[in-house]
């Protein structure tokens, strides 16, 4: 079944046309990533499912069109957004940042029991609990993103440059807790990556933005065969 | 001894006043980064909203409550329907468009209610009790009390609900708070309203030892300001210490700096001002914002 389905997406800052016609799917439980390089439109195709940018197009999420919906409105249907540059609110502490992530959700009990599993997941963040979010590391604040994108519970995770500005090893470990994630819970995840090694270790399937529109898709391991794509993005 | 404890009471009691008009300043400013410089225009029109209730006949309490509340509900509407427009345009439009709101309200003020001095009652009495040989007036305590007990709940509603935490989540962070789900709409509407009904709280404080007219709390505006750079405006806690300090200072030094007097005591929390934006441009208990390019 399809969860999220996007089809000829377009769209602009004030005069820009950056998409010129993005087209992808998601199928419930699964993992898709968007290649491509600077500007190719990838954070915008993100930002577009969350209402975060006017769009024209077809954008529909268990069969209902997100167009026109405002960023909390898609989080309440089940989208979390880990955003580009983590987004971290830096004077709320761990723990509130974590809160914060399971506004919407009435559980209290349960609230507690993900916010432990989390922890013990990201020791790191255990260490860090009541401190606040913005004396920590890089590699710190990318786990609290995904842990407050974990917490909403949602049904599709948008993940945007999980590994930017990280250094390898913490890269992997964060990509190894999501992993981790995915298979607990059974979300749906479409990423953004410029990495796309790491990418590679996470989805089953990929699209390439080529300036804002998809110029080719298909499995990982069909890809990972392309010599373009080892080219561009695999370090030849 | 007896005027010193005095001169320190009174001065606390108008520094209330001063911290919550800069309070509400605060609040405003760290969920839109605007600087409301109608907050002083929009107190008094809740006072004279108070002053009407009275004259409906509701005893005194009642009236400061309605206004409140009235004020809380036209605080939301201004955000929603005014400031909104401006969210994220330059900071000069953004000025000129709260400065503009208090000519407005000052304007409304004078047409509906006269520019001409009103006499607003006081919530206490106007007679004193002694406390180490020092007369202190019930209305300067009671003052202090009051505001300083609304600046506990206002903590307790920050640090404690889960309100608090959403409106604390929508300044640190707007797009993150709306990608979690938070209707960052309605909170900075709720924000708007916070200030507004603070500053209410405020302006019926004041209005007896003041009179009530519509440009009662410009002078307060201006000290407001000066405790919001003085305190840093990223630390609540910190502007109303430094509106306390302001306050307690000019009637201190009216009374014992010969020189300063009560005419020039205006000037006190301007020296302050200037060594602190000297000194420490973030205020005294700000933190340092790190813009990046």
């Amino acid at each position: 079944m399809t969860l999220l389905e996007i089809t000829d997406l377009t769209a602009h800052y004030g005069p820009v046309q950056v998409l010129h016609g993005v087209s992808l799917s998601v199928p419930e439980r699964g993992a898709v990533g968007i290649l491509g390089a600077n500007g190719a439109g990838k954070t915008t195709t993100l930002r577009a499912i969350s209402g975060a940018v006017r769009t024209g197009g077809q954008i529909r999420f268990e069969g209902q069109d997100l167009r026109g919906r405002k960023p909390n409105e898609v989080a309440a249907l089940g989208i979390a957004h880990v955003p580009e540059g983590r987004g971290t609110l830096g004077n709320l502490t761990v723990k509130e940042n974590l809160q914060v992530g399971a506004y919407l959700r009435k559980d209290r009990r349960r609230i507690q029991q993900d916010i432990d599993h989390l922890l013990e997941l990201f020791p790191n963040l255990q260490e860090r609990y009541t401190s606040n979010a913005s004396a920590l590391s890089g590699g710190e604040q990318q786990m609290l993103a995904v842990g407050r994108a974990y917490m909403a519970r949602p049904k599709l995770l948008l993940l945007d440059e999980a590994s930017l500005g990280l250094a390898p090893s913490t890269a992997k470990t964060v990509y190894d807790a999501i992993r981790v994630l995915r298979e607990e819970t059974g979300v749906a995840m479409l990423l953004v990556e410029q990495n796309a090694n790491l990418a590679f270790t996470i989805v089953d399937t990929a699209t390439v933005l080529e300036t804002g529109r998809s110029v080719l898709s298909g499995t990982s391991a069909e890809l990972k065969g392309r010599d373009e794509i080892r080219k561009a993005y695999l370090g030849g | 001894m007896g005027t010193f404890i005095q001169l320190v009471v009174d001065g606390l009691a108008m520094g209330s006043v001063y911290g919550a008009i800069a309070l509400a300043i605060v609040l405003v400013n760290q969920s839109t980064g605007m600087i409301n410089f109608a907050q002083g225009g929009m107190a008094v029109l809740s006072a004279y909203l108070a002053f009407t209730f009275l004259g409906l006949g509701l005893p005194l309490i009642v009236a400061i409550l309605l206004s409140v509340a009235a004020s809380f509900i036209i605080g939301a509407l201004i955000e929603r329907f005014l400031m909104r427009r401006f969210m994220g345009r330059a900071e000069d439009t953004q000025v000129v468009v709260t400065v503009g709101l208090l000519t407005l309200l000052t304007g409304i003020c004078g047409w509906l209610w006269s520019y001409n001095n009103l006499q607003f009652p006081s919530l206490f009495p106007s007679s004193a009790f002694t406390f180490l040989g020092a007369a202190i007036s019930w209305r300067s305590f009671g003052t202090f009390l009051a505001i300083a007990g609304i600046m506990v709940l206002l903590q307790l509603l920050f640090r404690q609900t889960k309100l608090g935490l959403a409106l604390r989540a929508v300044a640190d962070n707007r797009q993150s708070a709306s990608f979690a789900g938070l209707p960052v709409g309605r909170l900075l509407m709720v924000g708007w309203g916070l200030a507004a009904a603070l500053g209410a709280v405020a302006g019926a404080l004041v209005a007896p030892r003041l009179s009530l007219t519509p440009g009662m709390l410009d002078t307060t505006l201006v000290y407001a300001l000066a405790a919001v750079i003085l305190g840093g405006i990223t630390s609540p806690v910190g502007v109303v210490v430094a509106a306390w300090l302001i306050g307690v200072l000019e009637n201190l030094a009216a009374v014992y700096v010969p020189i300063i007097g009560h005419d020039l005591k205006i000037a006190v929390p301007f020296i302050l001002l200037f060594v602190v934006l000297l000194l420490r441009p973030q205020g005294l208990f700000g933190r340092k914002t790190v813009v990046r390019v």
